[in-house]
């Protein structure tokens, strides 16, 4: 056995551990998702189908958390579908490292989201000819799925088994995960006034448009401070 | 119209998916489309924050949430891992309503 061979064996190893724990960590909000989902009046197969062909945390959380509000469905997809404009960037930017056709292609596709992405690019992109940086990506990519799609079941299962969600505070929890999901986004003094100016704009069209709409309205913010800060830039 | 807004929604994201695998780089690498994809997310995640604490369908109350969220701000600041927060507003506004001291 040559060097490389057994470096890569330890490096194989340190990739999958870490996908691994990758898959537990994410686990956790994968529940709180699940019990989300029922909470807001999905069927258990409804919110497993979201977990399974979605498969994008936030845009899920977006979705059902719309529909909860009583939004429309339209309001509740369009949504979830500007939530989800961040994984084409990351599929861009996968596409050419993880050098997949066909059918793999596809699959690889679905499992482009935050941290199979974020894994794929923390290995060196030359690492044992890229082998690092797919392993990483498809290692933490399915056990991030396998997981998700479990803890979901598992949320979705015992959040039916209970009566009034709110005299579980169901409805505060999902205003907290939602909370700790944009918390470590906010990186700049920009990225807090987005924050509040998100907030703000859907405060104050609530009480004059249907639901699920001031959510909608508060993408303006993103779009018009993103044109302002990204012209500066180019 | 569940079924609807599951099997749209996921296929529009499926779709942003693959259309970032085919399309040329160039245009996503652009400084405004980048920063403006960045920031749709924080927009999005702090009104749907916003709305879930503060509105009642179409009408703007304070109740038990508020201390909630309040309550997991607090554990967020000392990093508290993520089911930690969410159980903390839980079981925040459930005593809150349990003792009645808020709605």
């Amino acid at each position: 056995m040559n060097t490389t061979q057994t470096e890569w064996n330890l490096a194989r190893r340190q990739i999958v551990g870490n996908a691994a724990s990758i898959g537990f960590a994410v686990a956790m909000y994968g529940v709180s998702f699940g019990a989300l989902g029922t909470t807001a009046g999905l069927s258990i197969p409804q919110t497993m189908a979201l977990s399974l062909l979605m498969f994008t945390g936030a845009s899920q959380f977006t979705l059902v958390s719309t529909l909860a509000s009583g939004g429309t469905a339209l309001t509740a997809v369009i949504a979830s579908w500007l939530m989800g404009t961040r994984n084409a960037a990351y599929s861009m930017r996968m596409t050419p490292i993880l050098k997949t056709s066909g059918p793999g292609r596809l699959v690889a596709v679905q499992l482009t989201i935050d941290e199979s992405t974020a894994m794929g690019l923390a290995q060196d992109e030359e690492a044992f000819e890229g082998r690092a940086s797919r392993l990483a990506f498809w290692a933490t990519g399915l056990s991030v799925y396998l997981l998700w799609n479990l803890a979901t079941f598992i949320g979705a299962v015992s959040v039916s088994a209970i009566g009034d969600p709110k005299s579980f505070g169901l409805d505060a929890a999902i205003a907290a995960g939602l909370f700790a999901l944009v918390w470590p986004q906010i990186k700049s003094r920009t990225d807090l006034s987005v924050a509040f100016g998100g907030a703000l704009i859907a405060l104050a069209l609530t009480p004059v448009v249907p639901p699920g709409v001031p959510v909608l309205a508060a993408a303006i913010v993103a779009i018009i401070v993103g044109w302002v800060t990204g012209r500066k830039l180019s | 119209m569940m079924w609807f807004a599951v099997l749209a929604g996921a296929a529009g994201c499926y779709a942003l998916k693959y259309v970032g695998s085919i399309i040329p780089a160039h245009i996503l690498e652009q400084p405004i489309v980048k920063r403006i994809v960045l920031l749709l997310p924080i927009s999005l995640l702090s009104a749907l924050v916003a709305v879930q604490t503060f509105a009642t369908s179409q009408s703007l109350t304070l109740d038990a949430r508020v201390p909630a969220l309040a309550a997991a701000t607090v554990a967020l600041r000392f990093k508290t891992p993520f089911i930690l927060v969410v159980l903390i507003a839980a079981v925040t506004a459930a005593a809150l309503r349990y003792f009645g001291l808020a709605a």
